[in-house]
């Protein structure tokens, strides 16, 4: 009983995940590589969690979801320069940040489906984009905000690297309880059929509004967090481009089938750019030939592939 | 127990049902039968929530629901199954029951609680040992048996059944056929059939539609005798 229950809240795919990410700064120059890909590929995992609460479980996909991410990051800098440079309150104001601006945007998406929903997401984001170069005197336009400063203790890499590790096990094991939990049981039985789930008695705008909601609230905290690891803040993060990286990460590691999917997703995509990106200055062209190749030949995505498919939590 | 008056409703220039009145009394099995395209299933979808009525007014128990969306009437305690199958197909059997079930609809927004319960519904319509397949890996038959399975895990006061038996051979329809006659026995039950001869077995009330009308309405033997019925050829199936 007491093992199926840890089995349930820690299943081997995460405790994997977690093994693999814990031991990173120990072997990652070994392989030629460095710890900071490592916060890097950790902070885009969480994001792409957090999408593909939307994408995966919800059925409903977001191509501007880059606005959250923005939105976060921003929320992380302005916080600092402006209110007070806690970072405890910087990653708060991030995360509500995000959150707020997806409950508000979901409130004007969350009773469409399908391509409408889509090209929703896609207007909505283009919209925080423009803010985010046009409004100057708050956003520093295309540049952004350079100068945001990490606290002290975590000046060293090292440090930064086990803070985001910690905040990454939270969100990874949080999400996948959510998932498990009554709300994610549903809110899939929602994508897999809405018109069945109205007449059993579900709120279907609810929990379609509250996705997104939380989707867009860990997106909020992943843009704080990369704001503090790349010191600064820009609209590029927010730009289409950037929006749909995050939609590739988690239909090629498998989003689809896999809650583990984004993981593998994110790890490859980083991976791509730097070891294709040392040959070839067009490494985006290959990595876009493999999406391509992955939709075309494998839906499933690669999780699809190794049959990893979660099994419900007991 | 539930009573519709006077319903009307149109899709554009088409008149789908023209002042149809019902009434289902607690404890029976009331049956709808008709053509294709009598509405039946428009009556179905202004009943259930699906559609609101252009004019005409719904009660269950006393209280006016016309209009209501369907979670709001599912949430009285009126449960439906559908004529084209509506399963959650990625979903075992027994998640497909368990999602349904009101204790987790009442728990739907935990974000931290586990997902489970147990249900004798798997049993009682003829699914036990079948809980871990998936909903679309069962076979049609079970497919049907699990239909009515969903509706029935949400433990409905008032239950509608749009053609159980729509697709099934006689094995199946005998099997489904046993399932309602149970059901009937602890469940108010409203069914659509087109095979007469089922549900002549089955109801203790009949509704005859036809053009969007209501042509006759009485217990099968009436009906057997009524000339309308016989005219139109639906009671010589009986």
């Amino acid at each position: 009983m007491l093992l199926r229950t840890i089995g349930g809240w820690f299943p081997a795919p995460m405790l994997a995940t977690f093994a693999v990410f814990a031991s990173l700064p120990f072997w990652i120059k070994g392989v030629g590589l460095y710890p900071y890909l490592g916060v890097e590929v950790m902070i885009w995992v969480i994001y792409a969690l957090g999408f593909n609460l939307l994408l995966g479980y919800g059925g409903l996909p977001s191509f501007g979801h880059g606005a959250f991410f923005g939105v976060g990051a921003y929320a992380f800098g302005l916080t600092q320069l402006h209110v007070a440079p806690s970072l405890w309150l910087c990653l708060a104001a991030a995360i509500l940040a995000g959150g707020l601006a997806g409950a508000l945007v979901a409130l004007f998406i969350s009773h469409r489906r399908g391509i409408y929903y889509a090209l929703l997401t896609i207007a909505f984001g283009q919209v925080f984009w423009f803010v985010a170069i046009k409004w100057h005197s708050v956003t520093r336009g295309e540049d952004g905000l350079l100068n945001i400063r990490r606290p002290a203790f975590l000046d060293d890499l090292h440090a930064l690297y086990w803070f985001c590790f910690a905040a990454f096990v939270l969100v990874v094991v949080l999400l996948w309880r959510l998932v498990n939990a009554p709300f994610g049981r549903v809110l899939s039985a929602i994508r897999q059929n809405e018109t069945r789930a109205r007449f059993v008695g579900y709120h279907v705008w609810l929990y379609k509004w509250l996705a997104f909601t939380v989707s867009a609230l860990v997106a909020g905290l992943a843009g704080g967090l990369f704001a503090l690891a790349q010191q600064s803040a820009y609209p590029n993060v927010m730009s289409l481009h950037q929006s749909g990286f995050v939609v590739m990460m988690a239909l090629v590691g498998g989003g689809l089938v896999s809650f583990w999917g984004p993981v593998i997703g994110a790890a490859l995509f980083f991976l791509a750019r730097d070891l294709l990106g040392a040959y070839t200055e067009t490494w985006l062209l290959w990595y876009g030939l493999l999406f391509m190749a992955i939709v075309l030949f494998k839906p499933e995505g690669l999780a699809g592939m190794f049959h990893v498919r979660s099994k419900p939590a007991a | 127990m539930f009573e519709a008056s006077r319903l009307h409703k149109r899709f554009g220039q088409h008149v789908v049902l023209e002042d149809v009145s019902l009434r289902f009394e607690a404890g029976r099995l009331s049956g709808i039968m008709g053509p294709n395209g009598a509405g039946k299933t428009t009556c179905f979808n202004l009943l259930t929530g699906r559609y609101a009525p252009d004019r005409g007014k719904v009660t269950f128990e006393g209280r006016d629901i016309t209009g209501l969306p369907p979670r709001a009437i599912a949430r009285l305690g009126i449960s439906r199954s559908f004529q084209v199958m509506n399963l959650f197909d990625d979903y075992s059997a027994l998640d497909n029951l368990r999602v349904a079930l009101p204790e987790t609809r009442a728990r739907g927004l935990s974000m931290l609680g586990a997902f489970g319960g147990e249900t004798d519904v798997l049993a009682r319509v003829g699914l036990a040992g079948k809980g871990g397949v998936k909903a679309k890996s069962l076979s049609y038959g079970d497919r049907r048996a699990l239909e009515i399975g969903v509706a029935l895990a949400a433990r409905p006061r008032l239950l509608f059944l749009d053609e159980p038996t729509a697709g099934l051979g006689t094995e199946g329809t005998a099997r489904i056929g046993r399932l309602i006659a149970e059901l009937k026995r602890s469940i108010t039950i409203v069914m659509i059939e087109h095979d007469m001869k089922f549900l002549f077995g089955l109801a203790d009330h009949i509704t005859v539609m036809h053009w969007g009308q209501v042509i006759a309405q009485g217990t099968p033997a009436m009906l057997r005798a009524n000339p309308w019925v016989r005219r139109s050829n639906l009671g010589q199936l009986a």
